[in-house]
């Protein structure tokens, strides 16, 4: 009885929390207005690209006759190319992104869900087709593909204590977005970057930290224990290790910028105290950038 | 007990803990404080971080200090510490106690009180047997030596009594003393008595004997004496020292009836001297109302002195017939005025212009006849307590006043002429007087032999004689007659007043019958013979503390014991009276002196003072705890806990600390003279911050319009706490209904319908017009529904479209706030309010309405925000801005009925109001 209470209870749960979600995803995917990007070339599309005068071998049906009619040729109108990308989300859900400072701030994993959805709203809105890349499901531009990302963003995390990027299919030339606090052993990330580098896809690292591990503001005796209790750290002054602490983490950033300079991709730091939106609008540029 | 440096301790073996600080030192030493356990993602890059110093792995030295004088305080604490304690040796064997228990001990009672206490506590740990006795009542047969603890229980009924040891009884029970051994504590009043002496020798036979004295002097107060130029009132001292004044107050009753202070003397005690005299002159009118004479600020009998007729001064008037030529010593009146001048006051004139000054008595020497005029005021003046003393003479006995029926002026009828006996022409020899009898009230005065009666007049025999004849001459001729009328009477004097028919006026007994018949009042000292064979009651009876204690059920007290001296068992001092007079028998007699007790050198005297014994277990373990407290603030502080928590710090220093302070910065007069300088609007804080607020901005908004539109200028609008703040400074009071609110405690509701009584109005708004109505009830009309229960809160009716408030400034019928809602409850109008043809609404003369209840929010329509921008929409478009603004007419109109009343209802605005309707 009290199992089956559980379980609907859960699933309420889970059923009330996905359209929030998905919604916050779309209202911040609202927020911004992007138009759609062409090829700059002409190819299958919707959007108008030039007029050329008709050569042998183009189908009657091609020919403009509004256009024709003010000339002595023919001319046939070309659209431009519109290819749609495949954009491959990988959004950290480890432990250590369950973390949180304050209980008014969202924990780190809230916001790169947030931000991940947020993304593939806009972008299947763009008319590219998305998918996590832990997922396994090859990329749609489908509102019922958004419907399943939100989904599967809201089960639970994989429980290991630091994520490692995880890319079942990685389609050629695609774009990817890993979203992660790159905390744990940075050695996975860079591999899966030179394959990635190998297989042309380009993205953007976006490292979300809370303002408490930029800080550090711990004093005292203390033992710090990772969120899945794997690793401790036991100190007796934790004030004298905010330099050094501060340092490490200033290097490890310095580390990921250059990881994935090699790699063609961009990197960015987040922090939950900011605004999504901004994040955002990094991401929307960092996979827009170079056609 | 244990002790060290004046501080006992209960359980001194406790204290051997403190051998084990030193170990603790070294345990504490060696263990750090606790880690905080904390989660950390980022905590891989910590790994491999060493701490640059280990210092703070061992307690520092301060904490560790906390720490120690924490336990040691709590060590010491539980040893139970007493200061003061009392460290005598207790002695064993059974224990008597010796109170002398007299007058004197009074003043300082309760101390000596306390300290028997702490001699029965010492004796309850020592386990002695313990027996309490007074010398003025000494224990009959044994001792009855008892427990310790059983006898604390009975110490607050022991009293003193308001006489002295009598020496008789002393002796006889110091004889019959059957108990071999006992140790005595002798707690004494200071005086001395010559009983002391031998009484102090047989109780050192058997056992130690320790003396308890106070070094207070003791004062009392003679008895007052009434002299040439006033009343001299008298005190003595026990210990002749420095110059020393006390207060003598004189007390009786005010002509209302009420005792009070009526006059004061400052009593100067020169240095060395015993005794100090004071002379008091007063008025006669004053004098005769003092009881009593009280030394102020002494509670005991021997600082009170009673007054009684000896220092009444009685109001004699003398009346005399006619003319009269001849010598002074012929006067008829001359021997009474000899008689009565010491002791009282004569005035003399014609009957009718004496009668009005209320004498105690009148006398009427040889005056035959009374004018019918006079006849009746002197019988009601009789009635009322008067004596009417006559004197037979020449011409009562040439008149026919009372002859053949009684005249109600004279106690017998007379029979014509009278008699003269042993002259030169008649027979016999001149009478003498027979003893008086029992029933008299001259019983007991011995009669002079040379008292001799030549001429008298007779009374006329009949059966009602013998009972008012009080005196007869040896051949049983009446030569007093007394008729008793009402509470007054009237004497005859067989004879005259002068010496012509008898010599009684020359003689002694002349005056003491006087003084028996209460005509002339008894000189201070008490003489034997006027006492003896003579009952007395107490009418005032004083116990030690020298207040007036019950005296019905006292015995009779004989007149012997009385003129044998002073108060004694079964005989307190008091007021006595026996039929018309009254005697005071006081604690200290007129020549008495006091005199400091002497003891022998050998004996140990203490003084009163008991140091209290201060339990100070609770102050040290209150310490332990302050200095636990510090040590978790200090503790926190070491482990970097202390800075995150410093919310929490604060929050709870603030509860525990500035609680008060907040409480003070908030005081009900403050907030009252805040609320009432000028108008302003309360409202009841719900608890929900976010309808408070809205609230508050509500009436922010509606003053503005008020300041605005009208010439009402309220304040800034004030939250009400219904639990302590004062309403009736409001003029209303506006209440949102949220469905989470508390209600407030009975008291708030006494002052919240005292508030409406007082003409406050409430403005109950439950914000839920928007769903509520049609006959559904929403939460918070559900919650509306219990706060207001336990309100005084008269029948309500849904607001009448001629209602007052529908023009008390603007012309409105319909009241819209946030929501439109049409339901607004008021007081009914009263059931005979009829509607005059021609009139537009009722002539509704009734009070303000206690209470507006409505759900149309509108806190929110006047809600602005410190930019006065309004901070809600209401409605939409301009219906929306109509709507507000006829919320805002509504709240104007709320205002204006709050503050004018029903001003506009009054049917001198009809034809304005008619006009402005359009009709």
């Amino acid at each position: 009885m009290n199992a089956r209470v559980g379980l609907r209870e859960q699933a309420e749960d889970l059923a009330a929390r996905l359209p929030d979600l998905l919604a916050e995803a779309e209202h911040l995917a609202r927020t911004l207005l992007l138009g759609s990007h062409g090829r700059r070339r002409s190819g299958v599309g919707d959007e108008f690209w030039q007029y050329r005068p008709a050569r042998a071998g183009d189908e009657a049906r091609l020919v403009d006759w509004r256009r024709s009619a003010r000339s002595d040729v023919h001319f046939v109108r070309e659209k431009e190319w519109q290819a749609a990308q495949s954009v491959l989300i990988w959004i950290d859900r480890s432990r250590s992104m369950e973390f949180s400072s304050d209980r008014d701030r969202p924990t780190k994993c809230d916001r790169a869900r947030l931000l991940g959805l947020a993304v593939s709203a806009l972008l299947i809105r763009a008319g590219e087709r998305v998918a996590l890349a832990d997922l396994g499901t090859p990329p749609r531009s489908s509102r019922l593909q958004l419907m399943s990302m939100a989904e599967h963003l809201s089960a639970e995390g994989s429980g290991v204590d630091y994520g490692i990027p995880e890319i079942k299919v990685l389609p050629p030339h695609a774009r990817a977005l890993f979203i992660s606090d790159f905390m744990g052993d940075p050695e996975p990330l860079r591999e899966q970057l030179a394959r990635a580098a190998d297989r042309n896809v380009r993205g953007a690292l976006l490292q979300v930290l809370d303002p408490v591990e930029e800080v550090f503001p711990y004093d005292g005796r203390t033992v710090f224990r990772s969120m899945g209790g794997t690793v401790t750290h036991e100190t007796l002054k934790a004030g004298d290790l905010r330099e050094r602490y501060v340092d490490r983490l200033s290097a490890r950033k310095a580390q990921l910028e250059a990881t994935a300079e090699a790699a063609g991709w961009l990197y960015s730091c987040h922090r939950t105290s900011g605004t999504a939106q901004s994040a955002l609008l990094w991401i929307y540029s960092a996979l827009e950038r170079r056609r | 007990m244990f002790s060290i440096a004046g501080i006992g301790f209960a359980a001194p073996w406790l204290l051997v803990a403190l051998a084990g600080l030193p170990v603790l030192w070294l345990l504490l030493r060696a263990v750090p404080p606790a880690p905080v356990r904390r989660r950390f993602p980022g905590v891989t890059l910590l790994l491999g971080l060493a701490d640059d110093e280990t210092q703070t792995d061992r307690t520092p030295w301060w904490l560790l200090l906390l720490r120690m004088l924490a336990v040691a305080s709590l060590i010491v604490g539980f040893a139970g510490p007493v200061l003061n304690s009392t460290v005598d040796d207790p002695g064993t064997g059974p224990l008597l106690v010796l109170v002398d228990g007299t007058w004197a001990d009074a003043p300082d009672w309760n101390r000596r009180i306390e300290r028997i206490d702490a001699a029965l506590a010492d004796a309850a740990l020592a386990a002695r047997p313990v027996a309490l006795a007074r010398l003025t009542e000494p224990p009959v047969g044994e001792i009855p030596f008892q427990a310790a603890d059983a006898l604390a229980k009975q110490l607050p009924n022991l009293t003193p009594n308001p006489w002295e040891p009598e020496p008789a009884a002393l002796e006889r029970w110091a004889a019959n003393l059957t108990e071999e051994r006992f140790d005595t504590l002798w707690v004494s009043d200071g005086l001395d008595r010559e009983s002391r002496a031998e009484l102090l020798r047989i109780l050192e036979t058997r056992g130690t004997v320790t003396v308890m004295e106070d070094d207070r002097p003791v004062f009392a107060l003679r008895p007052a004496t009434f002299g040439q130029d006033g009343i001299t009132v008298s005190a003595v001292r026990s210990r002749p020292g420095d110059t020393e004044v006390m207060t003598v107050v004189a007390k009786g009753v005010d002509p209302r009836g009420v005792e009070r202070q009526l006059a004061s003397v400052d009593l100067e005690f020169a240095e060395a001297a015993g005794i100090s005299e004071v002379t008091l002159s007063l008025p006669a009118e004053l004098r005769d109302r003092i009881s009593r004479f009280e030394i102020a600020g002494i509670r005991s009998a021997g600082a009170v002195s009673l007054t009684d007729d000896a220092l009444r001064r009685r109001e004699i008037a003398l009346v005399e017939a006619g003319s009269r030529e001849g010598p002074e010593l012929m006067s008829p009146l001359h021997y009474l005025e000899r008689a009565l001048e010491p002791t009282t006051d004569m005035i003399r004139g014609a009957l009718p212009d004496l009668l009005p000054a209320n004498p105690d008595v009148i006398v009427l020497a040889d005056v035959a006849t009374v004018s019918a005029a006079e006849r009746r005021p002197v019988l009601d003046w009789i009635e009322r307590g008067g004596t009417l003393l006559r004197f037979a003479g020449p011409r009562l006995a040439a008149s026919d006043v009372s002859r053949r029926e009684r005249d109600p002026l004279l106690p017998v009828r007379l029979r014509a002429g009278g008699r003269a006996i042993g002259g030169a022409m008649s027979w016999g020899e001149p009478k003498v007087l027979r003893a008086f009898p029992p029933d008299s009230p001259f019983f007991g005065l011995s009669v002079p032999e040379d008292v001799r009666v030549s001429s008298q007049l007779l009374a006329q025999p009949g059966p009602d004689l013998a009972e008012r004849v009080i005196a007869s001459l040896a051949d049983g001729t009446p030569l007093v007659t007394r008729e008793r009328i009402g509470r007054g009477q009237v004497v005859l004097f067989h004879v005259t007043a002068n010496a012509e028919w008898s010599t009684l006026p020359l003689s002694g007994l002349f005056v003491r019958m006087l003084e028996r018949l209460a005509v002339s009042t008894r000189p201070s000292d008490s003489e034997p013979p006027l006492l003896r064979g003579t009952v007395w009651s107490a009418d005032v009876a004083l116990d030690a503390f020298g207040t007036v204690a019950d005296a019905s059920r006292l015995a009779g007290v004989s007149g012997d014991r009385i003129a044998d001296g002073g108060p004694g068992p079964g005989m307190p001092p008091g007021l006595y009276s026996s039929g018309e007079r009254r005697v005071a028998v006081n604690v200290i007699g007129a020549d008495a002196s006091l005199s400091e007790a002497v003891w022998p050198e050998r004996l140990d005297v203490l003084g009163l003072d008991v140091s209290p014994e201060t339990v100070l277990k609770g102050w040290f373990l209150a310490l332990a705890v302050v200095l636990l407290a510090l040590d978790v603030v200090g503790s926190l502080w070491l482990t970097g806990r202390l800075v995150p928590a410093s919310r929490v710090t604060a929050v709870m220093l603030g509860v525990m600390l500035v609680g008060g302070v907040q409480a003070e910065a908030r005081s009900p007069d403050e907030f009252a003279m805040q609320a009432a300088s000028r108008v302003s609007f309360g409202y009841v804080s719900t608890g929900d911050r976010r309808v408070d607020s809205i609230t508050r901005a509500g009436l922010k908004g509606l003053s503005d319009v008020l300041r605005n539109r009208t010439s009402v200028e309220p304040g800034d609008p004030v939250s009400v706490d219904l639990e302590s703040d004062e309403l009736s400074v409001f003029p209303l009071l506006y209440w949102p209904v949220t469905p989470m609110q508390k209600p407030p405690s009975d008291a708030a509701y006494d002052r919240l319908n005292r508030f409406l009584r007082g003409g406050g109005m409430i403005v109950f708004d439950t914000l839920d017009a928007d769903i509520a109505g049609y006959g559904q009830i929403s939460p918070n009309g559900r919650r509306l529904r219990e706060l207001t229960l336990p309100l005084d809160i008269p029948p309500l009716e849904l607001l009448p479209s001629d209602h007052v408030l529908t023009r008390a400034f603007y012309l409105l019928q319909d009241f819209p706030g946030r929501h439109s809602g049409r339901e607004v409850w008021v007081e009914a109008a009263p059931t005979d309010a009829r509607k005059i043809d021609g009139m537009p609404f009722r002539n509704l003369n009734d009070n303000v309405t206690p209470v507006l209840i409505g759900g149309n929010d509108w806190a929110s329509a006047w809600a602005v925000d410190e930019a006065g921008n309004e901070m809600f929409p209401v409605g939409r478009g301009m219906a929306g801005e109509r709507q507000r603004e006829l919320a805002r007419r509504f709240g104007v109109n709320l205002v204006m009925n709050v503050l004018t009343g029903n001003y506009k209802s009054d049917q001198v605005h009809v034809p304005a109001l008619l006009d402005r309707l359009g009709q």
